[in-house]
């Protein structure tokens, strides 16, 4: 049933409401999500109506509030941890990999670590190259650390509901230009709340385009282009990276052909390199030509708006890989 | 007072043991043994309550058995076993045994100190009445996980106790040369909380410290920061030539030996001599027996090795 219609934001935060009514071991840790409601206001409201026990403001300590909130969630909570810009994680990298994603297996099944790690990632604002990356790739390298990708205002909603009650660490990837991001919010039943795999956002013949978070919105821009040449794309939204359902991603190629994979990260052992890998591995068979990865230049994100725009990929990017899957 | 000396023991025979059967090729990997610092485990655990949390390191496995471990599921571990504790998955730096309240060894130096001061927070939130004792090294002490941490603590007045085995050496680095203070409890101020520095070797000046500081902490005072000066005996690991310490001063420090000097740090124990020889029969039985389970103990199967990874 639908909601309301809301922005990525607001279904980030109503999610987050919910499931803190519903369960008191859930608790938000992390830096200026108090009264400020966070850098990108998504905790904002939060405050008043749950106060200090249940929204922890932490120093500037990424990595250590990290493994507090991994302490706390192997003794009982269900943290929910917000790093302010994905780029900070770089801080952490030791908590959450060696970790918070490796305890579960480690100690032989004897803990769970129910830990959600929010944090918004991406480009398009001028931020420069330490407030800017998406850098999920390096997390799909991690054994027992489930990847996740949203790029619609339900989704948001329904895999953070999703994320939290499941007992394993979850990297819950948000991007800065979709916070606005208006879309149709349904509610959930209980038993409806699910990462869920893959999803075909727009049918095509010609060409499987997979994307995630804000690629998605420009392959769907891409497949307007292409119509002009007479070109139909499938577009795919992976959503969670790990698990990667490349089942859907399959039965696509199977009908079109053709593969082009989108990710703003760094095109060079991204993301695509994974997702690509996997096609030739599982769909050679269906391939009638190269598969195509567009990403971000090899360079660091430079701040000026004018510079961005050069590194980081845009729709035209996308359109061109097509026709070169084609071509061949 | 005999079970303190049982404990020392257990712990400083159990490394001896496991020192020789790493010689013999029937333990793989690495390890890094605690021989000479049996009083800070013994000490320490010795006055926490059974539903307190204790929190290790790569140097663990004296605090478990401290913490009530048993020694043949230990062995088994670090033999590769089913029957150990994380059934050949965890090993020597990876252990927990999460019935009897220890939260793990760790891997990684001051990877346990976030996790120790969340098992606080989590505590505190659900007024568990639980205390979390976490050891760590001096080398640790240098990590920013430990300013991290004991920083979050004080503000939010976690019932844990940050205890520091200084053993003087992290790997070869002296803590002379590692860090501009003469003691880590030194460091407390900067965290606004209370440190006292207390002879390592010494079980009774350990239990004393912790059990002093007990009520306190529980009671919602914040955390604590206890440094044990002591000195491990062996290398830091397997390959350790210890070209980084004289013979003179290892000689000093073996004067003051926790487990063989007993007596100096147990007064009137050697007296109880039938009591005592009991004790070293008894562990000498725990030991042998620790080894035949593992040895009698099946592999991990190979199948469970892919088995229990999220996602």
């Amino acid at each position: 049933m639908l909601m309301s219609e809301m922005t990525y934001s607001e279904g980030i935060r109503t999610a987050l409401r919910e499931e803190m009514k519903r369960d008191p071991s859930v608790v938000l840790i992390g830096e200026d999500i108090g009264v400020y409601g966070g850098a990108f206001g998504v905790t904002a409201g939060l405050w008043d109506e749950f106060g200090s026990d249940r929204i922890i403001e932490t120093p500037i300590s990424e990595n250590s509030f990290i493994g507090v909130a991994t302490g706390a969630a192997m003794t009982g909570l269900r943290p929910v941890v917000e790093i302010m810009f994905m780029d900070f994680i770089a801080l952490a990298m030791d908590q959450i990999m060696n970790h918070a994603s490796k305890l579960h297996y480690i100690y032989a099944g004897q803990v769970n670590v129910p830990l959600v790690i929010r944090t918004p990632a991406g480009g398009g604002r001028g931020y420069g190259a330490s407030h800017s990356q998406c850098l999920e790739s390096w997390f799909m390298n991690v054994p027992g650390l489930k990847v996740v990708v949203p790029s619609t205002p339900d989704d948001a909603f329904r895999m953070l509901k999703a994320a939290i009650r499941y007992d394993g660490p979850v990297l819950f990837v948000e991007h800065k230009l979709l916070y606005k991001k208006r879309g149709e919010v349904f509610e959930c039943q209980d038993s409806e709340i699910a990462f869920g795999g893959a999803v075909v956002r727009r049918a095509g013949t010609d060409v499987t385009v997979a994307a995630y978070s804000r690629m998605v919105d420009l392959a769907l821009d891409a497949a307007d282009l292409l119509v002009e040449d007479g070109v139909e794309i499938e577009v795919i939204d992976l959503r969670t990276l790990n698990p990667l359902d490349s089942a859907t991603i399959a039965k696509s190629v199977e009908k079109t052909g053709h593969f082009v994979v989108v990710e703003e990260g760094c095109k060079r052992g991204g993301v695509g390199a994974e997702v690509a890998a996997r096609v030739a591995e599982e769909c050679m068979e269906f391939l009638d030509g190269p598969v195509m990865r567009v990403g971000a230049e090899d360079s660091p994100i430079p701040s000026a708006m004018s510079l961005e725009a050069q590194v980081l990929p845009v729709a035209d990017d996308i359109v061109v890989a097509c026709k070169d899957a084609l071509a061949w | 007072m005999i079970d303190l000396y049982h404990k020392m023991l257990l712990i400083r025979r159990f490394e001896e043991k496991v020192e020789e059967l790493f010689s013999r090729g029937m333990i793989g990997g690495t390890c890094h043994l605690c021989v000479g610092q049996e009083a800070c485990a013994v000490g320490a655990v010795s006055v926490l309550g059974k539903n307190d949390l204790v929190i290790s390191t790569h140097r663990g496995h004296g605090h478990l058995l401290a913490k009530g471990g048993d020694p043949r599921r230990v062995m088994a571990e670090l033999m590769g076993k089913a029957t150990g504790y994380c059934q050949g998955k965890g090993g020597t730096q990876h252990m927990c045994a999460i019935e009897l309240g220890f939260l793990g060894t760790n891997g990684i130096t001051g990877g346990g100190l976030p996790i120790a001061t969340g098992a606080g927070l989590s505590a505190k939130l659900r007024n568990s009445g639980q205390v979390i004792l976490v050891f760590f090294g001096d080398g640790a002490s240098n990590q920013g996980t430990f300013h991290e941490s004991l920083n979050m603590a004080s503000i939010w007045k976690l019932p844990v106790i940050y205890f520091c085995e200084n053993n003087l050496y992290g790997m070869s680095m002296s803590s002379s040369r590692s860090m501009n203070v003469t003691s880590v409890a030194e460091r407390a101020v900067a965290y606004g909380i209370r440190g006292y520095s207390v002879d390592g070797m010494d079980v009774l000046a350990v239990r004393e410290a912790v059990g002093g500081v007990l009520d306190a902490v529980r009671g919602g005072m914040g955390p604590v920061l206890i440094e044990g000066r002591t000195y491990r005996f062996v290398g830091h690991s397997k390959s350790d030539k210890r070209v980084y310490r004289t013979e003179a001063e290892e000689s000093e420090w073996r004067v003051r030996d926790p487990v063989i000097s007993f007596d100096r740090y147990l007064p009137g124990l050697k007296a109880r001599e039938a009591e005592v020889l009991r004790v070293q029969q008894q562990v000498e039985a725990e030991v042998t027996e620790s080894v035949e389970f593992g040895m009698r103990s099946e592999l991990a199967s190979p199948e469970s090795a892919l088995s229990g990874v999220y996602v």
